[in-house]
């Protein structure tokens, strides 16, 4: 175990750093939140209220929050990983016992000034927890059990919590985030064959499970399990959402139908038009090369991370990009797929472009790591 | 600031390796994202684009304003009023029950509706649903001015049908009441308009037998909807075609004079253009509020109108079959004079009663009425005489005869359940009861009983043919859309004027010889005069037993088995303008009750509304003033003015 340290001197410092700031990277989140006002303000019928203005100054205070994030070096950040992972986890405790119910879910507290989700905030200090982790561990001893038990406690703490508010979106998103960070810090291969089996196996027995005393999904689970694999069976009801989404999407064709001119969204058949289901107002008015165009958007904002990942030889920095790279990646896949009919409806926002305020900035908080990591890389 | 950052080769190799491998994984699923979005919206793109027209855009039916109805005068009995309700959008109110409640603080909501209403919510979360229907112009403007504080509440305008004079007109319009699954059931492929929900179409009466002229045709127009069902904006629209106005021969003053005439009484009358066949007057008493049943009657107030022993519901006018009686001589008389087989001057002995075949046929005056014609039998109504005439001439004769005057036939009129009658043959009772004709049969048939059923109708007809000598037809459908409909005049009837006017002199001498049943009923005004003839019919076999006691008078017995009263005239004599038939129904006897019944209607018919007291006996004049006096109090519509609109 030999570490290389490096010179303070070979990194950047003062108001220089802001020379070393990612900013094509910056500018791709820009696009994107631009992308965002956009369908805001046509969803709401031309008008940049109720959503378009409040969004622009969150992302102006996320946009600000990023570059302060990314002037302050990033073993700050990796020293404060257990501190804020503690918080976090004192926070989604906290809700249980505070928290405003919304959408059937217990989920965020209201701070006065905004409402914050403490799920969105564990999103980001699990993977700094876990980077931090790995950056500490030894490599020799990555794949011993022992070793491996510790993070999935980790990850499974706040799993637990999320998944009685109820909030089944965000847990899969730690579980599948958590599991992402494992193997990247490259914890043996049959851990992951295990879980996957043991996996297989759970879904098996939580289907057998339905309608016996120990059931363990509540009802309306279920139920959206159903309507995802057969939409047809419920067309008003739960699977409304899937069919009039798939037709909004659907009907934008190649070329979409203009600017403002979605009937769907317009006309309020798409259900959560400002937030979960803001691509399909997307892909409705834009078509095909318009839902395609901010799909390269996102992609190439997972290149750049991880090409800024690959090239920094700093084990947290390297780690910590890419599980903020796979949690964005995990926001926008699941959210597609959801919208077109691949995963069921599980409630979780297009990332930069949804109407909401938490998600947005903890996101941002997120790139200002990647960004601080960026800035402070050994060079 | 010691130890800042840490890096391996190793580990560097490691998340390089896991990197670019978590990479190629995200890279893989992002192409399998963009192929569903190609799948979705270019293979499908077609499809979903007509599905997404389809969610937006729905064809809502216009319907058509129903045709009105007019009486002769112009005056209207059948009308659209506009008709108001509230509905309530779920997706604009919020708290739906919190809205139901201020709302309920303003007007007042019919538990039962709300009930429906809120059903109608749990099965459908995206179509508005009626709160209140029927709802007051006041009702409605609490509503509109306070709507800031209802968000989702909207009134809505429709038409609604009305009868001005419900009671009056029940029976001969009916009513029009939403459409059933009975009604659906009925017809085959069923307009597009009959599943509108609560549209309304008749349901009996001229209402339903002019359903097609009345209803119109509906237009068409595109809507574009949100997805609560709120109609956003018109795309287009096809105009429909207003149902067709229908202007009816009956006269609406007549016609309430009658009904509030024959008030208390289970009864019926119709009252006939002798010229034209138009029926000015038809009644049938009790009436009952057709109103109701637009609405939607209550059960209880149905089984109070099922249960009465008076029937309101049945158009007696038409539907009503009662043994004529007496008022059958006419036909008895004519058939045996036409045929020849007896002359007016015949003379017949009547000694109380007739044996045929061993049966004795009793005379209704015990004491017989000695030599009587054709004149004086008719008059007093001497029964031996028309069962001679009857044993003469033969039942096959007397049945012609009938059909010829219009009995035992079904008269096409736009009303419900038009009675066909019965007017026996030897065959027909051969094929419906089984049994060989015996004399006894023709000499019961031939003072209008045994198996003689007609309705009041019938014997309108009967009467105007008799008057004119022409088949005259009755017509209820003057005009339909301004387009007059050809009447009901008819052709002579080809018998013998001689004969004829035999018939209508004894007619006359019935109201006008001191010696006749009705003379108690006649009337003064010369050019004025009325023919007619009584009728007592026996709805019950007097047996041996009562005959020994002696005939129990008719007053002493349960109404249900007291005779019919009935009266059939027309008038003037000399020029028949009307002709009438009046049917009590256990009014008793024919003289003393249907009678003068039947000499008000025919007065009032031939003045067009109070005759001078003048016209009736000198020393009935008292009375008839009462009378006339309490009858124009009675009448709520009296002297209504006929809308300029027809």
């Amino acid at each position: 175990m030999s570490y290389l340290d490096y010179s303070v001197k070979s990194v950047p410092t003062g108001l220089r750093k802001i020379l070393y700031v990612n900013w094509p990277l910056a500018v791709l989140l820009a696009a994107v939140a631009c992308v965002g006002f956009l369908m805001l303000y046509s969803v709401a019928g031309g008008s940049p209220t109720p959503w378009m203005d409040p969004q622009m100054k969150r992302f102006g205070v996320g946009f600000a929050a990023m570059l302060i994030v990314a002037m302050v070096p990033i073993w700050f950040w990796r020293n404060i990983a257990g501190l804020a992972y503690a918080a976090s986890l004192a926070l989604l405790v906290a809700v249980e016992f505070f928290g405003s119910v919304g959408m059937g879910a217990q989920r965020w507290i209201d701070l006065g000034f905004m409402r914050l989700q403490p799920s969105e905030v564990m999103k980001i200090t699990l993977v700094m927890l876990l980077a931090a982790y790995y950056d500490w561990l030894p490599l020799n001893k990555t794949s011993r059990p022992l070793w491996v038990l510790i993070p999935v406690v980790l990850i499974i703490i706040p799993v637990y919590l999320v998944l009685t508010q109820p909030d089944l979106g965000t847990s899969i998103l730690l579980i599948t985030a958590g599991g992402g960070m494992m193997f990247l810090a490259g914890v043996h291969w049959a851990y992951f064959t295990g879980v996957i089996a043991a996996g297989i196996g759970l879904i098996t027995t939580v289907f057998k499970s339905r309608g016996t005393d120990w059931q363990l999904l509540a009802d309306y689970q279920f139920r959206r399990i159903d309507t995802f694999l057969d939409p047809s069976t419920d067309p008003l009801g739960a699977g409304y959402h899937i069919t009039q989404s798939k037709i909004a999407l659907g009907s934008g064709g190649w070329t979409g139908r203009g600017f403002m001119q979605g009937t769907q969204s317009r006309l309020n058949f798409l259900p959560e038009k400002h937030t979960d289901f803001i691509f399909t107002t997307l892909a409705e008015e834009f078509g095909f090369l318009g839902a395609i165009s901010l799909l390269g958007l996102y992609a190439l904002i997972i290149v750049f991370c991880i090409s800024t990942a690959m090239t920094n030889r700093d084990r947290f920095s390297s780690l910590l990009t890419l599980g903020v790279a796979a949690t964005f990646f995990l926001f926008f896949a699941v959210n597609m797929s959801m919208v077109m009919g691949l995963a069921p409806v599980v409630g979780v926002p297009l990332p930069l472009v949804s109407y909401g305020g938490s998600a947005m900035l903890i996101l941002m908080l997120g790139f200002g790591m990647v960004q601080s990591a960026h800035v402070h890389k050994p060079r | 600031m010691k130890r800042q950052t840490r890096n391996t080769a190793a580990s560097q190799r490691h998340i390089t390796r896991r990197g670019l491998i978590l990479g190629a994984g995200q890279a893989g699923f992002l192409g399998l994202l963009a192929w569903r979005m190609r799948h979705l919206q270019v293979d499908q793109a077609d499809q979903f684009r007509l599905l997404a027209e389809e969610n937006r855009i729905k064809i809502r039916l216009i319907p058509p304003a129903r045709g009105q109805i007019f009486d002769r005068n112009g005056l209207v009995v059948a009308e659209n009023v506009p008709s108001y309700r509230i509905m309530l959008e779920r997706e604009e109110a919020g708290d739906v029950e919190d809205t139901i409640a201020r709302l309920g603080r303003l007007i007042h909501l019919d538990p039962e509706e709300l009930e429906r209403a809120r059903e109608e919510m749990r099965r459908s979360r995206v179509h508005p649903v009626t709160i209140a229907d029927r709802v007051s112009w006041e009702e409605l403007s609490r509503v509109a001015v306070n709507a800031p504080a209802l968000p989702g509440v909207r009134p809505e305008v429709g038409l609604s049908r009305r009868y001005p004079m419900d009671q009056e007109y029940a029976h001969v319009l009916g009513y029009v009441g939403p459409v059933s699954d009975y009604d659906l059931g009925k017809i085959e492929v069923p307009d597009q308009l009959l599943l509108v929900p609560r549209f309304q179409i008749g349901k009996v009466g001229l209402e339903a037998m002019q359903e097609d002229l009345l209803r119109g045709k509906a237009g068409t127009k595109r809507v574009e909807q949100n997805a609560a069902g709120r109609v956003m904006r018109e795309l287009d629209r096809q105009e429909g075609e207003a149902g067709r106005d229908i202007q009816i021969t009956t006269d609406s003053n007549l016609q309430s004079y009658i009904h509030a005439r024959l008030e208390g009484e289970s009864a019926a009358a119709v009252v006939m253009d002798c010229e034209s066949g138009d029926i000015l007057a038809s009644v049938s008493t009790p009436g009952f509020d057709s109103n109701l049943f637009v609405r939607g009657i209550s059960t209880s107030a149905y089984n109070a109108l099922l249960e009465n022993k008076y029937r309101p519901l049945p158009n007696k006018a038409v539907q009503g079959m009662y043994p004529p009686g007496s008022t059958f001589k006419m036909v008895t008389a004519l058939a045996a004079l036409e045929d020849g087989d007896a002359s007016a001057e015949d003379t017949v002995y009547c000694p109380g009663h007739l044996e045929v075949s061993g049966r004795r046929f009793h005379c209704w005056k015990r004491a017989g009425h000695g030599n009587m014609d054709l004149s004086t039998a008719l008059r007093e109504s001497c029964d031996v005489y028309f069962y001679e005439m009857a044993l003469r001439t033969g039942i096959e004769r007397i049945s012609a005869m009938a059909q010829r005057l219009g009995l035992g036939v079904t008269h096409d009129l736009p009303m419900t359940s038009v009675a066909e009658g019965l007017i026996p043959t030897k065959d027909w009772k051969r094929s419906a009861r089984g049994a060989e004709w015996v004399i006894g049969d023709s000499v019961n048939a031939s003072i209008g009983q045994g198996f003689v059923l007609t309705s009041p109708l019938q014997l309108a007809v009967m009467t105007a043919r008799l008057a004119t000598g022409r088949a005259v037809t009755p017509r209820l459908i003057k005009s339909v859309g301004g387009v007059e409909t050809p009447t009901g005049h008819g052709d002579d009837m080809g018998i013998n004027e001689n004969n004829l006017r035999n018939v209508r002199r004894a007619m006359y001498d019935v109201s006008n010889n001191k010696r006749g049943t009705a003379y108690g009923s006649r009337i003064l005004t010369e050019g004025m005069r009325m023919a007619g003839k009584t009728g007592t019919s026996q709805v019950r076999n007097i047996t041996a037993a009562e005959r020994a006691q002696g005939v129990r008078r008719n007053e002493d017995l349960p109404w249900e088995r007291r005779d019919h009263a009935l009266f059939v005239d027309y008038a003037p004599f000399d020029n028949p303008r009307i002709a009438v038939a009046v049917v009590v129904e256990h009014g008793g006897g024919g003289s003393s009750v249907a009678a003068p019944i039947a000499r008000d209607i025919t007065l009032q018919a031939l003045y067009d509304g109070d005759p001078p007291l003048e016209a009736y006996p000198a020393a009935d004049r008292g009375r008839i003033k009462t009378q006339q006096d309490n009858l124009r109090n009675a009448r709520p519509h009296h002297g209504a003015k006929p809308s300029d609109r027809a």
